[in-house]
This record gives C-alpha cells, sequence and structure tokens, in this order.
C-alpha cells in the first residue's frame, strides 16, 4: 500500500507464498467435481493471492502481474461464460442451461460434467477479476491524490 | 445514569432475545436423524423430497461425484446464474462510486487544456 | 457426535463475538472477526458441511478481513463510540 513499508521479508514471503495460493485456486476450480471447492472458492484463492503481492509489494509490482483496467471487463467476460454456456444450450436444442445438449461428448452424463466445468470456469474467473477491482476501487484514491 | 439504564435494557433484550433463539433450536430435528422430516423419502405433503432425488442421482445425472457442485451449477443453475449476476453488479458499483476521482481530475485536466488553447 | 468439540468451539465463538464488540481498536474487532469465521469454518467442517466450511474460511477469513484492513487503513483505527 505504502511504498515506504516495503519490508524485504515480507515481500520475499509474500512471492514464495502467491504461487502456491494460485495453483491451489486452480486446482480447487478445476477440480471441483472431485473434492470440496468449487468456482467461487477457487476464483476467491486465485483473488487472495493477487491482492497477496499488491500488499506486499508495491503497488507498480502489482499493476505489472494484473492491470486494474482488466477488472471490469474479465468480470463480465466470466458472467458472459456463464450465460453463453446457458444460451448455447438453446441454441442447440434444449432448455436455458440444459447441458444434456451441449455437443461436448456422446454420454448425456459426460456432457452435463463439462457443462459443469465451463460454468465453474466462469464464476472463478468472474469471482476473481471483480475482487481484485474492487480491493483496487477501494485503494484507488491514494495512488491520484 | 442514562447510560446506565440504556445498558441495562440493552443487556436484557440481549437475554431475552438468547432464550428466544435457545427455545426456537429446540425444536429442530437432530443432525442426522433419518426419521426427521428432511431425510424422509415422501416429504409432509407425500410429495417426493428433492433431497433424496439429488442423492441417488446425483452420480449418473451428471458423473460428477461432489453432489453439491452438481447442485450447484446443475440442478440449481439459475441460482448461481443469479449470484454471479449479484457479483458482478457489486463489483460495478464499486467502481462507479470509487473511481469518480480520476475521472474528475481528468475532466478537470481537459477543462485546463481547453483553457489554455 | 462429537460434542465436546463443538462445545468448546462455541463457546470460543461467543467470547469472539463479545469481545469484538466491546473492544476499542478497530484492528483488534477485525482480527477477532477473522478467528471468528475460521472457527466457525471449523464447525461447520465438523457438522459435515465441508463445502460451506471451505467457502467460510477462504472468504470470512481471507478477503473479508484484508478488504476491512484496508478500510481502517484508509479511515480511522480507533472507534469512538
Amino acid at each position: 500500500m505504502k511504498e515506504a513499508e516495503n519490508n524485504p521479508i515480507v515481500s520475499l514471503i509474500a512471492s514464495i507464498v502467491s504461487p502456491f495460493i494460485m495453483l491451489f485456486g486452480l486446482y480447487v476450480i478445476f477440480h471441483g467435481h472431485y473434492s470440496p471447492g468449487g468456482g467461487f472458492q477457487g476464483g476467491t484463492l486465485l483473488a487472495a493471492s493477487i491482492i497477496l503481492i499488491r500488499l506486499a509489494h508495491s503497488s507498480h509490482t502489482g499493476q505489472l502481474q494484473f492491470p486494474a483496467k482488466l477488472g471490469t471487463p474479465l468480470g463480465s467476460l466470466g458472467v458472459l461464460i456463464y450465460y453463453g454456456t446457458g444460451l448455447a444450450a438453446l441454441w442447440w436444442g434444449g432448455q436455458f442451461l440444459n447441458y444434456a445438449f451441449l455437443p461436448l461428448a456422446e454420454e448425456i452424463s459426460l456432457r452435463r460434467s463439462w457443462g459443469i466445468l465451463l460454468v465453474e470456469i466462469g464464476v472463478g474467473l468472474a469471482v476473481m477479476a471483480i475482487l481484485v477491482s474492487i480491493f483496487d476501487d477501494l485503494l484507488e484514491e491514494e495512488d491520484h491524490d | 445514569m442514562k447510560d446506565q439504564r440504556l445498558k441495562i435494557v440493552n443487556y436484557s433484550l440481549l437475554l431475552i432475545f438468547l432464550a428466544l433463539l435457545i427455545y426456537a433450536s429446540l425444536g429442530l430435528s437432530p443432525r442426522g436423524d433419518l426419521n426427521s422430516w428432511v431425510n424422509r423419502e415422501e416429504s409432509a405433503a407425500h410429495s417426493p423430497n428433492a433431497a433424496t432425488y439429488y442423492i441417488r442421482h446425483a452420480y449418473h445425472d451428471t458423473h460428477s461425484p461432489n453432489m453439491v457442485t452438481a447442485i450447484l451449477a446443475d440442478y440449481r443453475g439459475y441460482d448461481t446464474l443469479g449470484e454471479e449476476t449479484v457479483i458482478l453488479t457489486a463489483g460495478i458499483i464499486c467502481f462507479l462510486l470509487l473511481r469518480r476521482e480520476r475521472r474528475k481530475t481528468k475532466n478537470s485536466k481537459n477543462k485546463e487544456i481547453k483553457a489554455e488553447k | 457426535m462429537h460434542w465436546e468439540l463443538e462445545l468448546v468451539f462455541f463457546v470460543i465463538l461467543i467470547i469472539l463475538a463479545l469481545v469484538a464488540l466491546m473492544v476499542r481498536n478497530l484492528l483488534t474487532a477485525v482480527v477477532m472477526l477473522n478467528v471468528f469465521s475460521f472457527l466457525s469454518a471449523l464447525l461447520y467442517v465438523v457438522m459435515g458441511a465441508v463445502d460451506v466450511g471451505f467457502t467460510e474460511a477462504v472468504v470470512g477469513g481471507g478477503v473479508t478481513g484484508v478488504f476491512l484492513v484496508v478500510l481502517i487503513f484508509k479511515t480511522t483505527r480507533r472507534s469512538t463510540d
């Protein structure tokens, strides 16, 4: 947050821990079928790893990793992936959000599984981008004073 | 003196609320009770219960062993859709409310440039 | 099943909530709320709702704490009432 509080120990530990949190977040999103978790939790973990870098390093380094401009577009993209999955099912002749009509696999149960995965990716992307953008908005005023 | 009386009123209200909550929780069935209405196959109105359907068919329908994910993203997909829309709305509202400063400074800069011209 | 464990958790939860209400320093209150979230996540896991516990630990213990600390950093650290 403040440039003067750039402690080397804190920044080193943060840069070591942050990739592992990010990896765990991706695991939680993509392994949501088999273990507890899903899009919301995984997206929050991804956002936590990005926010950790932003807190520990200077704000410039955090902006290099994930620019603040990307927040709202990526969040909208996540919601659009969700709506797009539903509308694709509508396009191929089913009901809205009925994944059994998506032409992704032969078996109907596997089709539903892939549909759930698509939706979870959308949720994770939206939650990550929006949490980071809220954090950026809270600290916005300081950079421009 | 007035503060003291207010404090007494506060704590007595809290205690009454606590007693009410404990009394209400006595009516709940114990967790994991097979005979409670939630865990039966038929509800009290003799219609099939949703929970038993999910437990029996979730794996065959969606091919995902984690039942919670199947319910959240497939059976109750509309719910998650609404939840995500709410999150997006919250993000956009934070964007609109908190990023106003920068737009003002940009406008003022533009005005300055125009004034210089 | 594990009623002794749950009793200990509930007692600590009530103490933490009271401390978070009473204390003047807002940073202490935020830390107490974080510990509250983690303990309630443990409680959910003991009850068998692993998914809910995971969500509570990630959101209540992680991101909410960061946001509240940022808000305290932006405003004031002492509560006036």
